[in-house]
């Protein structure tokens, strides 16, 4: 593999382990409340959180681009903070990716949360715990095999996240060019032995992050519900 | 005094009561499912909100009028549910400590004025708990693999080791079969008889009252039907209690003697005493036994012999009739014995006798008749 590969490959990594972190951060807090709430609000919130698995990411990143943009809403903030422009930039890929990748995160959460018996939560309450000490002590551990999955996925969809890179990203090496936008150079200049490498490793990631999670989450048998 | 005064609407739904209940023993809450028997036990320990006013003694733990709410966390309460509700992810150990932990934290910090009398902390110590529960095998346990009986100690244990000064039970013996309502009773009524804590008790199970209760609050659509002593309201006729097919009276007795040839045991009363099937109490001990209306019949002279074994002098305090049964409530003894003017339960030992009508009209009763009531059958609790 070339340098300029593993460049691409370390760019990555680094892009869905930022972006996972970041959605961990954020939307643990979204799907409790999208778990606990009985806001009228929460279908247009549910619905907003899952638009990326429905919409193109090229839609996605066409308005991103628009909105990071000099003239768009979230361009003249980020300038008005002196932080510059996002697009065709790591921090760019961190935002889009954060949005693209959402509902993986928040969604296996959102049913990790849900799953949890309103009366353990009360049991809680009665146990002297605070809201903030049930959430803690009670909610995020009982939710521990949502948290995994939210993760693993989280960071494997980055991963393989392509659309929205290359319209907000471009292709800059070491900055925005990661491995998807790397292969897809690849085939473009039919390099095809490097494409293949970088593809095969690709299947190999995604399977074995995949047989993971399923063997993590397997449900055991003595963990399965309140004996007979 | 504990106080509630709730008010709750919902669409289908009205919650209004309010109660004065004792600090002391267990108080039932009964009616038939959907009466708000639970809707009122969440809204006493905060979970569901309601307006009005609970305070425990001298501690309000809600008072809409100085727009006082303390949330559940700051209740200085146990709750116990059917479902027992414990922490799947923490062994049996660590499901005790939860709560143990956070009260005495927040006694420390002064942020729960007033758990458990220092005369009674020493009563929901660990140990102590663990020992009355009998949970001590259990502790290493993971909670899945309890049984339903198990679960439902520990959560009643894991309750206890916060030291509260009310304990509230939502049916905690519904979901389990007989055999391990069986096995978890006996622990129900140590805690009654070893804590000074007082409890409210939630069941649509008559069995479960008269074993437990010392009070009695009947519940029918939101409203109190009637609230006070289970001996006394037991034995009222006018309450739909007295209707039902396993209608009848506790009688709180202590053994006098074992007559092990026979199998059988005496016990006594004020006002009379009545042989029951050998207990294991020991002689002096207090015990409930309960004599259901259709096992109680009544004859004009002292029956001879006889098969039945319990044949008590009684005087017809009053009668109601509909078209088929009378409802006799019968006061043990002798009217003389006990001042003419009416005995009461607070004085006389009252029994309940259900009978046909016809009889009732062939022998001719009238409130204020000398009788013997006959009963075929008494149940030690």
């Amino acid at each position: 593999m070339t340098a300029a590969d593993w460049t691409a490959i370390r760019l990555t990594a680094e892009l869905a382990a930022v972006t996972t972190l970041l959605l961990l951060v954020v939307g643990t807090p979204l799907a409790w409340w999208l778990a606990r709430s009985r806001s009228s609000l929460k279908p247009l919130w549910s619905a907003l959180v899952a638009m990326p698995i429905v919409l193109p990411p090229s839609v996605l990143g066409f308005y991103l681009l628009l909105a990071m943009g000099p003239h768009g809403p979230v361009g003249q903030f980020t300038e008005w903070l002196g932080l510059g422009r996002l697009p065709f930039t790591f921090s760019g890929l961190v935002v889009g990716s954060v949005l693209y990748s959402m509902p993986f995160v928040v969604q296996p959460l959102q049913q990790a949360f849900e799953a949890i018996p309103e009366r353990t939560l009360e049991a809680a309450a009665t146990l002297r715990a605070g809201p903030l000490d049930r959430f803690f002590s009670v909610a995020l551990p009982l939710a521990r095999p949502g948290l995994i999955t939210a993760s693993v996925l989280g960071f494997a969809h980055t991963v393989g996240e392509f659309g929205v890179v290359l319209m907000i990203g471009g292709n800059i090496p070491g900055a925005t060019r990661v491995l998807s936008v790397a292969i897809y150079e690849h085939v473009e200049a039919t390099e095809y032995a490097d494409a293949h490498r970088l593809s095969a490793a690709m299947v190999a990631f995604a399977l074995l992050v995949l047989v993971t999670l399923y063997v993590v989450n397997r449900p055991r048998r003595d963990a399965a519900g309140p004996a007979p | 005094m504990i106080e509630a005064r709730l008010q709750l609407d919902r669409r289908d739904f009205t919650l209004d009561v309010a109660l004065q209940l004792p600090e002391r023993g267990v108080t039932a809450l009964f009616g038939p499912s959907g009466c708000g028997k639970t809707t009122l036990l969440r809204a006493i320990a905060g979970l569901e909100r309601a307006s009005g006013r609970v305070a425990l003694g001298t501690d309000i733990w809600q008072d809409d009028a100085t727009r006082r709410w303390l949330p559940t966390h700051q209740r200085p309460l146990g709750y116990v549910i059917q479902e027992a509700a414990l922490f799947p992810h923490l062994d049996v150990a660590a499901n005790l400590a939860y709560g143990r932990r956070r009260s005495a934290e927040a006694q420390r910090c002064g942020k729960a004025p007033g758990t458990s009398e220092a005369s009674d902390t020493a009563a929901f110590s660990p140990d102590a708990v663990v020992d009355l529960l009998g949970i001590g095998p259990l502790l290493q346990r993971r909670t899945a693999t309890l049984s339903g009986g198990e679960r439902q100690r520990v959560a009643i244990a894991r309750a206890l080791a916060t030291a509260p000064r009310l304990l509230l039970m939502d049916e905690p013996l519904a979901a389990l079969d007989a055999q391990r309502k069986a096995e978890i009773l006996p622990y129900l009524e140590r805690l009654h008889r070893d804590l000074a804590l007082p409890i409210v008790y939630v069941t649509h199970a008559m069995a479960e009252v008269a074993r437990l209760a010392d009070h009695l609050v009947l519940l029918d659509a939101g409203r109190v039907l009637a609230a006070g002593p289970l001996v006394e309201l037991l034995a009222r006729p006018d309450l739909p209690l007295a209707h039902q097919d396993d209608a009848g009276v506790v009688i709180e007795a202590t053994v006098a003697e074992h007559d092990s040839a026979y199998g059988l045991s005496r016990v006594v009363f004020g006002g009379g005493a009545l042989w029951v099937g050998e207990t294991a109490a020991r002689p002096g001990q207090t015990v409930r036994a309960r004599v259901l209306a259709r096992d109680v019949s009544v004859t004009r002279q002292l029956p001879i012999e006889t098969s039945v074994v319990n044949v008590l002098p009684v005087w017809l305090e009053s009668l109601v009739a509909d078209r088929s049964t009378a409802l006799l409530r019968l006061v043990v003894g002798r009217p003389g014995l006990l001042g003419a003017t009416g005995a009461t339960g607070a004085e006389g030992v009252l029994l309940l006798a259900r009978i046909t009508r016809r009889s009732c009209d062939a022998l001719a009763l009238h409130p204020g008749d000398a009788l013997f009531a006959q009963i075929k059958g008494v149940a030690l609790m």
